[in-house]
């Protein structure tokens, strides 16, 4: 596939402008999950694991980065990754609900991470056999990241769960207040039945099944419980957002909306 | 700084088939979270391909207070260097 085939029928330009759009919702997940990590820098409760979740926000702006770039040539309006993630307003956002959700206490963004990175080695894996070869390389590299995070992750979760009566009820509560985002993750609307009947993604459905497998088994590992399921799918992936992630923008792209064509 | 973690020194591989080198140490709560953190903190610029971490109270040092008994009796015994052998000329690789 072309990435900057001119659409030439109708049918053509649908499918167009659903692979520009599910790029998107791959690349702000990553973007917006990296701001809020590198929120921590600073601040985390361990030298070292302040260089941990710096070191997670690199690898997931770095995933941003390749595929802004590429949303960027789909769309052939000539912006690139900067001009695609400084100069959008949240309703062109398209990430998970989920990723925007505030830090909150170490726990919460573990459980955060945990449930994005369970969500992406699906993703990311289903996406190494995409018909899109440009895809299908950037979710090879993100899947090997993605493995470590998810190493990271749920070997928190356990410590934490499995931890003293503390860390288990404030990552019990963390889970409560974060799995109500967990219906987006799978709920396919007409942008992933495009992709997965073009042969670019995966089918959603088909993912949650393997989600869900590991989720069990590492709430298990961290004796903790799975919530019950809300039905309410939330919309972040189509723009409509919770209100925290324009707070999250306004900090984020501060700086190149003040001082356009600023150069480190 | 928590100091309820224990300390673990590190060990990198920087390359298949050298040796590891100490390069520093660590706070971790366990073995695998100190595995964590050193590639976290010691391996970012690609510095490794293999990692140990040891507890740093697993280690026995030798006593500063005895390095005199303990290393300057070879002072003397320079005739341990393998410099009073005569090499061969068709040795060139030595």
């Amino acid at each position: 596939m072309s990435p900057r085939a001119t659409p030439v029928t109708e049918a053509d330009a649908a499918l167009h402008a659903a692979h520009l759009r599910y790029v998107l919702r791959l690349a702000d997940t990553s973007l917006v999950l990296g701001q809020r990590l590198g929120e921590w820098v600073g601040h985390a409760p361990e030298l070292e694991e302040d260089l941990g979740l710096a070191n997670l926000a690199l690898d997931l702006i770095g995933q941003a980065r390749l595929l802004l770039t590429y949303a960027g040539e789909l769309e052939g309006r000539g912006r690139d990754e900067d001009a695609l993630a400084f100069l959008r307003d949240a309703p062109e956002f398209m990430n998970l609900t989920l990723a925007e959700q505030p830090n909150g206490d170490f726990g919460q963004t573990i459980v955060r991470q945990w449930l994005i990175d369970t969500w992406q080695l699906q993703v990311y894996e289903g996406l190494t056999a995409s018909s899109d070869a440009r895809l299908a390389a950037i979710a090879g590299k993100a899947l090997k990241e993605t493995r470590y995070h998810h190493r990271f992750s749920c070997g928190w979760l356990a410590r934490l769960g499995d931890g003293t009566p503390e860390s288990r009820r404030r990552v019990q509560r963390a889970l409560g207040e974060l799995w109500r985002f967990t219906p987006e993750l799978f709920a396919a609307d007409e942008v992933d039945e495009h992709m997965s009947r073009a042969g670019i993604a995966p089918v959603l459905g088909d993912l949650a099944r393997g989600w869900s497998i590991q989720v069990e088994a590492d709430l298990g590992a961290a004796t903790l419980e799975r919530p019950a399921t809300h039905p309410y799918p939330w919309h972040g992936k189509r723009g409509v957002h919770s209100e925290h992630l324009g707070h999250l923008l306004a900090e984020m792209q501060h700086l190149p909306r003040t001082y356009p064509g600023a150069r480190w | 700084m928590n100091n309820d973690w224990p300390l673990f020194e590190v060990f990198i591989r920087s390359r298949a088939g050298l040796e590891h080198k100490h390069v520093g140490s660590v706070h971790a709560a366990d073995a695998r979270m100190a595995i964590e953190h050193a590639r976290d903190v010691y391996t970012r610029r690609q510095e490794g391909v293999s990692i140990w971490v040891v507890p740093s109270a697993q280690i026995t040092a030798s006593d500063p207070g005895e390095a005199e008994a303990l290393f300057e009796p070879a002072r003397d015994k320079v005739y341990r260097h393998p410099t009073f052998y005569e090499i061969p000329e068709e040795v060139k690789n030595l």
